[in-house]
């Protein structure tokens, strides 16, 4: 992987990168984008993260990705695999918003993205792994990228434009 | 889904049906409200990758005009009309001659007006579907966004994200004229709703 080489990651999907390259997910709403970064040895890994906990998974074949439970802990692996030192890690969020305002009778469901914003910070926090800068909340979608040379999060949004952390 | 195993090509003739009596209703109450003639193609209905149910929409950063509805009753689901901001406006000036203010910039008026059309629409379609079914189907109050298409249309796929990695989605495209798109409806019912419509319509489930 080399500067200027963007991976993608989709929803439910996680990815990893280094030296230099970018990895960029679209589309966030109520789902939180998390990333874990090794400043020192430039190795960086992102998740699209759509759901807070794989207890209430019906499915056959888990996708780790999926759930904030799963991703972090097999996000944490691929870094490693790919040379990052656990101690150094430090992560970043963002999204988890609420898309739709509901007077009342709103459902669980609807409160989705603080749920997976609460959800990812206890795995991150089980696993010792600080959170550096967060841009969550709110009631409008992001599309972010971040610069495995840098460390920086670009968070771009209709309303705001782009912003960094 | 294992309910598709058997037998799929029916059942997913009878949703394609079902969508075509509710959107075919919500075409006509469009068609009332603007005293113009809607027509609709005849609707899609697939299992759709998460990552690509966006695409249908324009792409995961396309930014669209959705009023969102959650379905409560016998068959839940969720539901979303979907224009694009030149729909938005064009609907807005064809239904109450609301002058264009800025392009992108929507008053609270007009999103409220949006969120009413979108509360119509969807109650017209879900009446007919509920007299079709049998069923109790009702829309919860509308809420509206105007925002990028792939953050807007999770919301409709977090009852299939705890099963797998698709959503049955019941696509159709209201058109003014021969062509012109003048919206989409989008509806996804919940995974559990699928039985007990093809149970009440008399579809054989095995």
């Amino acid at each position: 992987m080399m500067e200027g080489t963007v991976v993608k990651v989709g929803m439910a999907d996680l990815n990893v990168a280094a030296g230099g390259a970018a990895l960029k997910t679209t589309g966030l709403g109520s789902c939180v984008g998390l990333t874990l970064f090794d400043p020192k040895q430039l190795v960086a890994g992102m998740a699209h993260i759509m759901l807070p906990s794989s207890d209430i998974a019906r499915e056959g074949q888990l996708n780790l990705a999926k759930y904030a439970d799963t991703a972090i802990p097999e996000l944490l692996k691929q870094v490693l695999r790919l040379g990052a030192d656990r101690r150094r890690l430090v992560a970043k969020l963002a999204g988890g918003a609420q898309m739709f305002a509901f007077s009342s009778g709103a459902s669980d469901s609807l409160r989705i993205g603080p749920r997976n914003v609460e959800s990812a910070k206890l795995a991150l926090e089980s696993l010792d792994i600080p959170v550096v800068a967060e841009d969550t909340g709110g009631n409008y979608g992001r599309t972010i990228e971040f610069d495995s040379r840098s460390g920086v999060l670009s968070i771009r949004s209709v309303q705001y434009g782009v912003k960094e952390i | 889904m294992k309910l598709f195993r058997h037998n799929p090509d029916f059942k997913m003739d009878v949703l394609r049906e079902v969508g075509n009596i509710g959107a075919g209703h919500a075409a006509t109450a469009l068609s009332r409200l603007l005293d113009k003639p809607i027509d609709m193609a005849v609707p899609t209905v697939s299992f759709v990758p998460f990552e690509s149910i966006a695409d249908r929409a324009g792409g995961p950063e396309e930014v669209v005009v959705a009023i969102f509805l959650r379905v409560d009753g016998d068959a839940p689901g969720n539901m979303f009309f979907l224009m694009s901001r030149p729909q938005a406006r064009r609907l807005l000036q064809g239904l109450a001659g609301f002058e264009a203010s800025g392009e992108d910039a929507y008053s609270e008026l007009e999103l409220s007006a949006l969120c009413e059309i979108g509360n119509i629409l969807a109650g017209s379609y879900l009446t007919s579907l509920a007299d079709l079914t049998g069923l109790s189907m009702s829309p919860t109050v509308p809420s509206i966004a105007v925002d990028m298409a792939g953050a807007i249309l999770t919301y409709g796929l977090l009852q299939f994200g705890t099963m797998g990695d698709d959503a049955l989605l019941i696509d159709t495209t209201f058109l003014k004229g021969e062509e012109e798109a003048e919206g989409q409806f989008f509806f996804i019912p919940d995974p559990e709703s699928f039985e007990r419509m093809f149970l009440s319509l008399g579809v054989p489930l095995e």
